[in-house]
């Protein structure tokens, strides 16, 4: 499989990301090169073995239904980079 | 011999003999950093009233007489991926230049509890990702052996840091290497705990599957003590483990006799023929020391990058959509539109590195594409743990080098990405495989520090610590100090 | 144009909040109506460095729901992220479940037009529910509250065998029901505790393969629902009709308009790169677990319904109607302890307190109407102490201070008066101040009576018993 511009500008966009020019041509070339190399997983025959998502094998951790006390107002918002009557401000959504 | 040279318990007794107090430690600190900082650029952001505060608590603390933590008094530097409250926490990346955390990380309030003494953040390459520190953001680290080479990385700046005596001792964080790759580079000792051990809550996500905490220190001692204070089960972590945690100090007999060491001859390929002989010096004391060993083959270790890159890249472009520009951050000005706000920001904000690696994450999972890379990368990776699964049926550690090559030149690999990665060919088996490992020094080459790797089995760190601490004890590897 | 050319084909998805204490993966309060970003942490904020945490009773709640809609539960499921970039989303994921759901392949019923029909249930999975955005500025701005932000969801999946937008209306009841007996939710869609999206496309009478779909959203009433899908069917009918194609696309439904519009153009093509959120640890479903939440399931609407037209001799449409609110059908039971006439209860029910609560758009919950309330006011009427006329008044009365039928009739002198004597006295003085219409009878217009016992009926404040009234002045005028 061989990347092209195209398939690095809808990935781009996937990630909502500008590249420049520059920065597609140098992607679309390096990616080439990882992916290129990736295709050495293909000499191996996986057809029979389980995908590991978790090396550790646990299951059913839970907490139990217990209201925490939520943040203070001044720890919402420290980091807001726009803030209006209590809530976070951004821009319109239309794209 | 600065203050830093002394060993853990030395210090504690000369505190309790008050020939020693916690500002003074702090002095030290601050004075290496003053000294030397500037030619390393370990830190990127010190804490140097709060530490101050913080000493003068601790020596109130040690007049009362009351009891002592852990790691009482001693200075810690924490790479900049871990969240500390009140205390700028960037990543290295532009896009958080400015964010000031709103809670603490598990580890750095069992820090607090141990009383030890924040110093500062230090660097790392953007986000985790390199193994060069030549991606962080804001300015590289210089190796302390060698201005003109890298520190290694991601956890570049905690491993010079300790290496200048910048800080009595430091945690990094460990994705495919992080923390061994560089503790190699600058010859400290580095410890990857097994997955689960040390709590991620507050740590950076940037695989998730793969993210360890874990210790940079000047001795296996030290990494013994740092680890015993962050290791065990965090109800905030759902993937923590509910493991007895052992005593590690304790471990440290210096009996090594009978244990089965597997030396896997892939490690041994291709690596630099100085490494290879100071490897093969190491095996040869510890079987001095009653140790056996014995080659064996990890036959999946050369697929092993390309699995590391196609599942830490994916679960990353997941990972670092949240910074968005919305709730923290530093957003784009200008942007007219919510999709402007989205681009702008994050472009401005990551760097080169992190955009490839998002960009390569995100192809993996791209409707089409799932199943030829990330399903086939996790079904590799199955393939990789048995690898090692195998192994530990008959051996109790295995042991070979921790990087191919020494410290390379700063901007020497910058324009090769793929050959960056493989860098990390003999650290990122382990991290796939989830089991613990250390570096610890075992030699020079052209005046650079060598670094052996020890794997144990899972949350079996007390034995390669003591395998270690065994080597150390019978080696002087780990008291050369970089001329600075 | 003619709908009957052609068969509606509908799939429902809907979306149900459970009502747990505390959010999905963080313990902040999931209470409705707080003010803004009052109820959000590090977590649900998705700040740098912080981790879920499954609350268990979330999960229970999802089986509990699966399992009453008639679903397989999976042995083993999982959770899985889905990507995609939208301010109400703070991680740009939501936790959600793609290939190993909670509950699969069930079913329920549903009547319309006295038939009962199996609508199937693809599938019910839990994920966490997004914040709330608010546009302002014209339009030129949004605010984002996360109040909401980690609110346990179940979404349910049906299969496409709805046929028309009676029977989705149907479906949801239904599943409103089923949600409510079970107690996970408060299932109001006005509140937004259940919402529904739909797919609903048109082919002609006879042919196998489906028509293209339209994905319709923004239905947030019943009422919506119901007028949404036919708008949409006239729609896909017309273009059909004058042979053109329908285009398959997301339209959103305007209630004001009462028309839906194409969302073209605000939606690219979705790509959510779902994989196993490696934050959070399989979920292993033993056989134990599921028997514990299995006996944890109450009587469904079904199995009520079959009671009360089997066991009390409801008529089915009565009975349908009584257990489609679990309150109502409670209220119902409630009732029967304190009366055996369960059609005199079903009466009441669906006349004076269906009638109250929709002509003012009132839930039963904001009336004080007990059970033991109208159980006892249906005793006082069997027993002759008031009339059905005066149980009207006491009715009301209950609705709003919740007090006991006794207490009402004697705190207002309610009783109904029986006694003769006191009648006739005051039939006499009725006639007596009436000569007219006492003339007009006795010339033969019957119909005079009427016009006297309403006077009687006045002058004794409408307690005099009116078939003692009736009798009297026949007596006394016949006399």
């Amino acid at each position: 499989m061989s990347i092209e511009t195209k398939d690095v500008e809808h990935v781009a966009k996937l990630a909502r990301l500008n590249l420049t020019d520059e920065e597609r041509d140098m992607f679309t070339e390096q990616l080439n090169a990882i992916l290129q190399y990736a295709e050495k997983l293909n000499e191996l025959d996986t057809e029979d073995v389980e995908p590991t998502t978790h090396v550790l094998r646990l299951s059913n951790v839970m907490r139990e239904d217990i209201v925490q006390e939520s943040l203070a107002q001044e720890k919402v918002f420290r980091n807001a980079p726009e803030e209006e009557d209590g809530q976070f401000k951004v821009p319109a959504v239309l794209e | 011999m600065t203050l830093f040279d002394l060993r853990l318990q030395d210090i504690h007794s000369q505190l309790r003999s008050k020939e020693l107090s916690v500002i003074d430690l702090v002095n030290e600190a601050f004075a290496k950093i003053g000294e030397r900082d500037e030619r390393i650029g370990a830190y990127l952001t010190l804490n140097e009233d709060g530490a101050r505060a913080e000493a003068a608590r601790l020596d109130d603390k040690l007049a009362r007489g009351e009891d002592l933590g852990l790691l009482f008094g001693l200075p810690i530097g924490v790479k900049d991926n871990m969240v500390t409250e009140g205390l700028l926490t960037t990543c290295a990346s532009q896009f958080l230049s400015n964010y000031d955390p709103i809670y603490d990380g598990t580890v750095i309030t069992k820090l607090k509890q141990a009383d030890s003494v924040l110093v500062g953040k230090l660097n790392m390459d953007e986000f985790a990702m390199g193994g060069s520190n030549e991606n962080s953001s804001f300015h590289p680290v210089r190796n302390p052996w060698d201005l003109n080479r890298v520190p290694g990385g991601s956890s570049g700046g905690s491993a010079a840091a300790v290496a200048a005596g910048e800080a009595y001792f430091a945690l990094g964080s460990d994705t495919g290497g992080s923390i061994r790759q560089p503790a190699s580079y600058c010859g400290v000792v580095g410890l990857k705990p097994t997955y689960g051990l040390v709590s991620r809550y507050g740590l950076v996500a940037f695989a998730s599957s793969l993210d360890q905490i874990g210790p940079i220190t000047k001795n296996v001692e030290d990494a013994a003590f740092l680890l015993q204070a962050i290791a065990g089960y965090d109800p905030k972590d759902s993937t923590s483990a509910q493991v007895e945690i052992p005593n590690y100090a304790s471990a440290l007999t210096g009996d090594i006799a009978g244990l089965r060491i597997a030396v896997p001859k892939e490690y041994l390929e291709g690596v630099d023929p100085q490494i290879k002989a100071s490897v093969m010096e190491a095996l040869r004391l510890l079987e001095s020391l009653g140790a056996v060993w014995e080659e064996v083959s990890l036959p999946h270790t050369e697929y092993a990058v390309a699995a590391y890159y196609l599942l830490a890249s994916s679960e990353a472009s997941s990972n670092l959509s949240r910074f968005d520009g919305v709730r923290y951050g530093v957003r784009a000005d200008h942007a007219g539109s919510l999709i402007d706000l989205y681009h702008e920001s994050r472009s401005q904000g990551f760097g080169p590195e992190v955009k490839r690696r998002i960009m390569l994450g995100t192809y993996a999972l791209s409707s089409g594409y799932y199943d030829a890379y990330y399903l086939k990368a996790q079904k590799v990776r199955t393939l990789i743990k048995q690898d090692f699964d195998q192994t530990f049926e008959k051996y109790d550690v295995i042991v070979g080098p921790t990087t191919p090559t020494t410290a390379f030149s700063l901007g020497s690999q910058v324009d090769d990405p793929l050959t960056m990665y493989l860098n990390d060919i003999l650290t990122i088996p382990v991290s796939l495989a989830g089991v613990p490992a250390l570096s610890i020094p075992c030699g020079f080459a052209d005046g650079l520090p060598i670094g052996l790797q020890m794997i144990g089995k899972a949350f079996d760190e007390s034995t390669i610590l003591r395998l270690a601490h065994a080597f150390e004890s019978n080696t002087d590897h780990h008291k050369r100090r970089p001329a600075l | 144009m003619s709908t009957s050319k052609y068969e509606t084909v509908i799939g429902l998805e809907v979306h149900v909040e459970l009502h747990t204490k505390s959010k999905i993966f963080c313990g902040c309060s999931t209470e409705f109506g707080a003010p803004p970003n009052s109820h959000t942490c590090p977590v649900c904020l998705g700040h740098p460095g912080v981790l879920p945490v499954l609350n268990r009773q979330a999960v229970d709640y999802a089986m509990k729901a699966a399992m009453a809609l008639n679903c397989e539960i999976a042995d083993v499921s999982k959770f899985d992220r889905k990507n995609y970039f939208y301010p109400d989303s703070p991680k740009a994921y939501q936790i959600s479940q793609f290939d190993q759901p909670i509950g699969q392949n069930g079913y329920i019923d549903i009547e319309v037009d006295g038939k009962t029909k199996r609508i199937g249930i693809t599938r019910l999975h839990l994920e966490e529910d997004a914040g709330k955005l608010t546009h302002i500025d014209g339009g030129y701005a949004s605010l984002v509250d996360f109040n909401r932000v980690g609110t346990p969801l179940v979404e349910i999946v049906s299969e496409p065998e709805i046929s028309s937008p009676e029977e989705a209306r149907a479906y949801l009841e239904k599943l409103r029901a089923i949600m409510q007996y079970c107690d996970v939710s408060d299932v109001k869609m006005e509140e937004g505790s259940m919402r529904c999206d739909a797919n609903i496309s048109l082919r002609p009478v006879g042919q196998k393969e489906l028509g293209t779909r339209a994905e319709l959203k923004n239905m947030n009433s019943f009422r919506g629902v119901l007028r949404g899908l036919e708008y949409e069917q006239y729609r896909q009918a017309e273009i059909l009709d004058e042979g053109g194609e329908v285009v398959q696309e997301t339209r959103r439904w305007d209630e004001a308009q009462g028309k839906t519009f194409s969302m073209r153009g605000k939606e690219e093509a979705h790509d959510y790169r779902y994989f196993p959120d490696p934050d959070l640890v399989t979920l292993h479903i033993d056989q134990a677990w599921k028997d514990r939440i299995r006996a944890s399931i109450p009587e469904l609407p079904d199995a009520r319904k079959a009671r009360y037209t089997e066991q009390l001799g409801l008529p089915s449409y009565d009975a349908e109607v009584i257990t489609s609110s679990k309150a109502l059908a409670d209220l119902f039971e409630s009732s029967l302890e304190f009366t055996k006439d369960a059609k005199s209860v079903s009466n009441w029910i669906m006349g004076d307190l269906l009638g109250y609560l929709n002509s003012n758009s009132l839930e039963l919950s904001d009336v004080k109407l007990t059970g033991q309330g109208l159980g006892e006011m249906i005793g006082l009427i069997e027993k002759g102490t008031i009339s059905s006329k005066i149980a009207k008044t006491v009715f009301k009365e209950m609705l709003q201070s919740g007090k006991l039928p006794q207490q009402i009739v004697e705190e207002q002198g309610l009783v109904q008066i029986s006694d003769e004597g006191a009648i006739l006295a005051i039939v006499n003085e009725v006639i007596a101040e009436n000569p007219a219409s006492v003339e007009d009878y006795k010339a033969g217009k019957e119909k005079a009576i009427g016009f006297l016992v309403g006077q009687v009926m006045k002058r004794s404040k409408g307690k005099a018993n009116p078939g003692l009234v009736n009798k009297l002045l026949v007596d006394v005028l016949k006399g």
